[in-house]
């Protein structure tokens, strides 16, 4: 009788602890991050890590904050995700492109925890994508840059040849060559999202071929450092205002402000109102600000960027708008036509430079 | 294609500035693996020295003290490393790729108050008359004073290997331990000295990167040039002057490929960014006869 009873309270305990941890785990919300650089980079990593501590302030504890920063793209991303979906997380944001894949591949092991993958493509029940409409800022960017520039040369460095750095590539010229038809662009790629010294370098390069405005898509700071030696270099900031460089070189910067979206997702697993959905927001929504344009630039310009920025994000203008040719003088949008988001040739997608840049899309 | 753009003067100039954060690394690995111990934390020991460089610099003004604060710092760690293989006799790769976890969130941790500041200047020095010659003079003499130290240690390393009996000593303790051991050299004593040595010259050349190259602290600015370096020893062979010849080819072809690229040649971007790996690695192999010290790695202790 006795051993029955102590195995039938064991079996009881045993159910009221399985019973017992769900429960315990749903009075906290356990967010997860995936960072592809250290939160101390000063560009794009950092503006995700303010949005993660934003997520903190706004539930208190509510929600509780885990990341693991300088995940390499690969096969490492689906075992530090994957650790996080075993260590109870609930919803994981993974803040790079790279991570696309793996992502796709965890979320399938996971059904019951959300994913949200940044500035790619592939959606699933549990996978939501999200990202912002940077290449409305590139074009205050090309705006500011084709009429600042003395040379006539804009270098560019790049990081990876993906749809969103073409694109940023493309508007930047396109609004460049809007105001400096004389306008030329440098293209370097780094083919590294951060990497301090081969920023430097590039940017290097760059001035020494005569760039006299260095646009950069890689995270860190090294650029503009490298441009403030140069002592006559135009730079803006990437991702994150690097505001520590202005008024010059540093002369505005995109910022990025995940903040809203990611307390809003936060909030729909919390509620359980949460889908997959698929979210890319400009200027207009908050999601891409444009930085404090400096006093370095002359007041008619930074008027006219002004204007730009506010008819881009009212939504009157597109920054992609025809008439408009692919780099082999094909036609890609006829006049008055704006770039579609999706289907054939469209922003989501691109990977083809417009008429008048040299040199090809590495594949 | 508009290689007029493309200037050799300039180009050559920044291949030296490029190489030197490989090169001070390397070359004080070469000293620890030719006294016969593997140290893989290079990484970790150039990133605390890059940021305790940074600090003292921006501390004290003075980007003197800034690397000397570097080598401190890459010293401190190396003993740790040195403590850990030589007395409690840890495996030395495993210890080596803690060391370099361990020195990534140390660093990261020291330079919490110093993001997004700037570092004194380090001016370049204009050698007198020789910096004056046309096209050798801006290419070799008018470097800051680092470059030029980075080259007088593998000189300075060559000459102490090959030509001093501590050299030979060092050297022997790499090659059989036990048998140095039976001639009555101190093994741990001399290791500890090589690694320290290496730590030292791994916090120099992440100093470079975070007071001249860059400059300013980032985390994880050093983004794999410890590993770099740690290759180059190995294709090098263990010899000094190949490890110059290395660093330098793989600090020019890197500087070289991004030139291109701005200038718009029309190879593959994909094979341009592969090339200084490529590069530095064929020519290495080709000319190698190197063979490892034979103790590489190996425990050493006195009762066995």
């Amino acid at each position: 009788m006795k051993r029955r009873n102590l195995l039938a309270s064991g079996v009881a305990a045993a159910a009221l602890a399985t019973m017992g941890l769900p429960a315990l785990a749903q009075d906290k919300t356990k967010v997860g991050f995936v960072y592809v650089g250290p939160v101390g980079d000063g560009g794009w990593t950092y503006e995700h890590d303010q949005a993660r501590q934003a997520v903190e302030a706004e539930f208190g504890d509510a929600v509780e904050t885990v990341f693991v920063e300088s995940v390499p793209e690969g096969p490492d991303a689906e075992r530090v995700m994957t650790q996080m979906a075993l260590d109870g997380a609930d919803l994981i944001f993974t803040t790079s492109f790279g991570y696309m894949d793996p992502t796709i591949n965890v979320a399938a092991k996971f059904p019951d925890v959300k994913f949200e993958h940044a500035t790619g493509y592939k959606q699933a029940d549990n996978v939501s994508v999200y990202s912002a409409r940077f290449y409305e800022g590139r074009a205050v960017q090309g705006h500011i840059a084709g009429q600042m520039t003395e040379s006539n040369i804009v270098g560019y460095i790049a990081s990876f040849p993906i749809p969103e750095v073409i694109r940023g590539i493309n508007s930047a010229y396109l609004h460049a060559k809007a105001v400096n038809p004389d306008v030329e662009f440098k293209i370097v790629w780094a083919y590294t999202w951060f990497d301090p010294a081969k920023e430097a370098e590039a940017a290097s390069v760059l001035i020494e071929q005569g760039a006299d405005v260095i646009l950069q898509h890689t995270d860190s700071t090294a650029p503009q450092a490298a441009a403030q030696a140069a002592g006559n270099v135009v730079t803006f900031g990437q991702a994150s205002d690097m505001a520590e460089f202005g008024p010059f070189p540093r002369v505005s910067s995109i910022i990025d402000d995940w903040a809203p979206y990611y307390i809003a997702r936060t909030q729909a697993v919390m509620d359980g109102t949460w889908t997959s959905t698929s979210t890319w927001d400009g200027i207009g929504a908050g999601m891409v600000g444009i930085g404090e344009i400096s006093n370095a630039v002359p007041a008619d310009v930074k008027a006219s960027a002004e204007a730009l920025r506010d008819s881009l994000a009212d939504g009157s203008y597109h920054a992609f708008t025809g008439p408009l040719n692919k780099q082999d003088g094909s036609a890609w949008l006829a006049a008055g036509e704006t770039a579609s988001d999706y289907g054939d040739d469209s922003l989501a997608g691109m990977n083809f430079y417009l008429e008048g840049i040299e040199g090809d899309v590495p594949n | 294609m508009d290689l007029s753009s493309i200037n050799p003067i300039l180009l050559l100039a920044s291949l030296m500035v490029a190489a030197t954060p490989i090169l001070l690394a390397a070359i004080g690995e070469l000293v620890v693996e030719r006294a016969g111990v593997l140290n893989l934390g290079v990484e970790g020991m150039m990133i605390t020295g890059a940021v305790c460089g940074f600090a003292f610099a921006t501390i004290t003004g003075s980007p003197w003290l800034g690397f000397v604060a570097a080598a401190l710092g890459g010293a401190a760690l190396s003993l740790l490393f040195g403590v850990l293989t030589q007395y409690l006799l840890t495996n030395q790769v495993a210890t080596g790729l803690a060391l370099t976890l361990f020195g990534l969130g140390l660093s990261a941790l020291i330079g919490q108050g110093y993001i997004g500041i700037k570092a004194p200047a380090f001016p370049d020095i204009h050698v007198p008359l020789l910096g004056d010659i046309p096209v050798i003079g801006p290419i070799i003499f008018q470097h800051d004073p680092m470059v030029y130290i980075g080259l007088a240690l593998v000189a300075g390393t060559y000459w102490f290997l090959h030509k001093t009996r501590g050299g030979l000593i060092l050297r022997a303790v790499g090659e059989n331990h036990d048998a140095a051991h039976a001639l009555g050299y101190k093994v741990i004593k001399v290791r500890l000295l090589a690694i320290m040595f290496g730590g030292a010259c791994a916090g120099l050349g992440g100093a470079y990167l975070s007071l001249v190259r860059v400059p300013q602290w980032t985390e994880g600015m050093t983004a794999g040039a410890g590993w770099i370096a740690l290759a180059i020893v190995v294709f090098a062979g263990w010899k000094p002057w190949r490890l110059l010849l290395g660093a330098y080819l793989f600090g020019g072809v890197t500087v070289l490929q991004l030139n291109l690229q701005a200038a718009g040649v029309a190879v593959p971007v994909e094979y341009l960014s592969m090339s200084p790996y490529l590069a530095t690695i064929v020519v290495l192999v080709i000319m190698s006869s190197g063979r490892a010290p034979g103790s590489l790695g190996r425990i050493f202790h006195a009762s066995r």
